[in-house]
């Protein structure tokens, strides 16, 4: 069991110098492997979309203008596509539009890259919705908290903060378009179908009729996972055998989603020109990982006591699925919500209370590695409130990477961090003491509390992983959802944005004796520390009640 | 900048959302023509009695069985139970499935992921020890001799992939297919 996971963690550890390079070299506009396949590429969409000079450099408000109205605009368009399914083309079982509401909770979901699911994908969808529509928002939502990502890295580096349809458009061809194909091929080779067929009808051994689902799915799976998407083709998501059909398919997913999330803190320590750096809070956010992912392997493992007096013996296995056990599925939950993919191979609301808690807690400080681009950006804003607040201690104007922090931007950054806790917290009030909200809750005791703060942590980190128990298919659900996961989106870019303008503006600062140095092993324990006071302190009310007493009330049977 | 953003928008929908996923499936229909369609299992007469990876419903004593579903094996949906480790519905449900096992295999050991409901409802494999404990039942149901059965379980039982990752596993379908052979069907 430690073996396995050591295996991929290692696994994964291998590919971050590596992935990191390549990505530096392609946005500091250095001469990269595969320019001569790819520059003519480019600038064919480039004469396509308008985009005259590539290299012009956009201010913060261009920039997040620019974010914005291109997801507005794909917005339009996925919307229209999932309320008019019926009458496109690859619609063999015949789906009809998707009623309003649900459409527009659905287009949210993947625009900001949350992948919450209030529908079945098999029963809801065309497989023209699954591809133009979903398939789609997944490599662009990616690449804009990418594109924004690098952004933030060039402005906090003191560089120009770059063109965003440019960044678009190479992270989208080089990076995510020939990985999602080589990926989709290799599930194909262990069992994800790839077809426009109809649903397969067969006759099982026993004489009844079996409809199978098929589709377009592992086009889908790869981006979903490279994406730190997590939406599935099917409704139980990557524990269906069609998108995960075997425990290489599942090493190759849990990789797929550590892959960008951790290169990227290497390519910043590269934008600083100081490896050290990025090693730093790379430190910072695995020992966070390491220890919540004990803590789901130790209690997935020891199972559920309240079956053990059954008779059921050892790890519990509601809602796992036989080929990937405790060890497989403990892996893929602590990844699943630390890197915010909300993929899943087991149904979360089935997981032992401590399981639940990390799942919570991940998503609650959402910077543990964090989504595609957005989670470093969450995690550097950690680095500099801790900054912040040493400065506040010696009584110095605080320096992040010679750059002095200054009102207006420990402003905004506050805003950030306490915007989070806000939109979950908030409507999970409005939710328990309304008869819409509390209607869709499916469990009586301190678990139908956890299943409400799941569901608007999810939202709010754009993570989308569900507690499937509660109905969330509901106007309350979906609108409120939708809501949190608009704010919990595009608040913070271009919040961060703005941040990053700023501080590409300022002259450094040349760095003295009594500089706080932010690339030692002390720096990245005072980001331990600050990421579990500001990040979990105010959850720690409601882990207590929910998680919390679950556990207690179950080892004390 | 509108004009970039909708140009934009049509250019990668058609590039991501219907060349990616077209090319896809045209590269898997030459290179994994059966994986692409599902991984289909005919009978003789080529219908289709199922797929390699999705679990079907066994309830006959002689065929082994697979495990509970929340969706009845039911492929055109998919899902769990979302039953919370404290939900009193969990605990009902599995005393009742506990009685009626050893009911059926009586002086069994009673096999966890048997009694347990998937995270699809459509899982196609079993424990080891979940078969194992099912031979005492299928022999008696069939005739078939218990020691040629352990055999047949032993060899359709699926390691750890490198030996490393994931759990060892008996495809249920892909065991009750030999086992009909077996039997001369």
């Amino acid at each position: 069991m430690v073996l396995q996971v050591t295996l991929t963690l290692l696994i994964a550890l291998a590919l971050v110098v590596p992935t990191g390079r390549y990505l530096y070299r392609v946005f500091a506009g250095d001469p990269a492997l595969g320019d001569r396949v790819f520059l003519p590429v480019e600038r064919l969409v480039y004469r396509l979309i308008g985009l005259k000079d590539p290299g012009e450099s956009m201010g913060w408000k261009d920039y997040a203008a620019a974010l914005v109205l291109s997801n507005a605009a794909m917005a339009l368009l996925v919307y229209l596509i999932f309320r008019l399914q019926g009458l496109f083309p690859w619609n063999p079982q015949r789906v009809g539009g998707m009623e309003p509401i649900l459409a527009l909770n659905t287009t949210v979901s993947f625009l900001t890259n949350t992948n919450l699911q209030h529908y079945g994908g098999e029963t809801t969808l065309s497989y023209f919705s699954q591809m133009a529509g979903i398939t789609f928002l997944m490599f662009t939502s990616a690449a804009s908290g990418f594109a924004a990502a690098i952004a933030f890295l060039r402005g906090i580096t003191g560089r120009p903060l770059g063109n965003f349809w440019a960044d678009m458009t190479r992270f989208i061809l080089r990076v995510m378009l020939p990985t999602s194909l080589v990926m989709a091929l290799l599930l194909i080779w262990q069992g994800s179908p790839q077809t426009l067929s109809p649903f397969v009808q067969a006759t099982t051994l026993e004489g009844a009729r079996q409809s199978i689902a098929v589709g377009p799915v592992a086009s889908l799976e790869s981006i979903k996972h490279i994406g730190t998407n997590g939406g599935g083709f099917f409704a139980a998501n990557a524990a269906h055998p069609y998108e995960n059909p075997t425990p290489l398919t599942n090493l190759i997913l849990i990789l797929a989603m550590l892959w960008l999330p951790t290169s990227l803190v290497y390519t910043f320590g590269l934008f600083a020109r100081n490896a050290r750096q990025g090693w730093t809070f790379f430190a910072a956010a695995s020992l966070l990982f390491l220890v919540l992912l004990g803590n789901t392997l130790v209690a997935e493992s020891r199972g559920n006591p309240a079956l053990h007096q059954q008779g059921l013996a050892g790890a519990s296995m509601e809602g796992k699925e036989v080929r990937f056990g405790p060890a497989q599925s403990a892996l893929f939950a602590t990844v699943t919500t630390a890197a915010t993919t909300g993929s899943v191979n087991a149904a979360h609301d089935s997981l032992t209370p401590m399981g639940g808690f990390t799942a919570m807690v991940l998503m609650m400080l959402n910077s543990v590695f964090g989504g595609k681009g957005v989670g470093l950006m969450n995690l550097v804003t950690m680095a500099m409130i801790a900054v912040f607040l040493v400065g506040l201690m010696v009584g110095r104007t605080p320096e992040f990477l010679r750059k002095k922090l200054e009102t207006q931007e420990i402003v905004l950054l506050a805003i950030v961090i306490l915007l989070h806790p806000l939109i979950i917290l908030a409507p999970s009030a409005v939710a328990l003491v309304t008869a819409a909200g509390k209607a869709s809750i499916s469990h009586a005791g301190f678990h139908g509390l956890s299943q409400v703060i799941y569901e608007y942590t999810s939202a709010g980190a754009n993570n989308g992983s569900e507690f499937g128990g509660l109905a969330g298919n509901t106007p309350f659900w979906n609108i409120t959802t939708g809501m949190v996961m608009f704010f919990g989106r595009y608040f913070s870019i271009i919040a961060l944005l703005a941040v990053a303008g700023f501080l590409a503006a300022k002259k450094p600062v040349p760095e003295g004796p009594g500089t706080l140095r932010t690339d030692t092993s002390l720096f990245a324990g005072v980001l331990v520390g600050v990421i579990i006071l500001v990040g979990a302190l105010t959850f720690f009310p409601v882990l207590a009640l929910g998680p919390i007493a679950e556990h207690l009330t179950l080892v004390g049977r | 900048m509108v004009s970039k953003a909708v140009r934009f928008s049509l250019v990668f929908l058609v590039l991501c959302g219907l060349f990616y996923p077209l090319a896809t499936a045209g590269l898997a229909r030459l290179i994994f023509p059966r994986q692409a369609e599902g991984s289909l299992v005919r009978a003789g007469d080529g219908t289709v009695i199922g797929s390699d990876l999705i679990g079907q419903s066994f309830t006959s004593p002689e065929y082994f069985h697979g495990r509970i579903s929340a969706v009845n094996y039911n492929a055109s949906a998919s899902g769990a139970s979302n039953l919370a480790p404290s939900d009193p519905a969990l605990l009902d449900r599995v005393k009742a499935d506990v009685a009626r096992w050893r009911a059926d295999n009586p002086g069994q050991p009673v096999p966890a992921d048997l009694l347990t409901t998937s995270g699809s409802g459509l899982d196609p494999h079993i424990s080891p020890e979940a078969a194992d404990a099912q031979i005492p039942r299928v022999a008696q149901a069939t005739g078939i001799d218990a020691a040629r059965l352990r055999a047949l379980v032993a060899s359709h039982t699926e390691g750890r992939t490198f030996g490393v990752f994931g759990e060892p596993r008996v495809n249920v379908l892909e065991l009750n297919l030999a086992l009909r052979q077996l039997l001369g069907r």
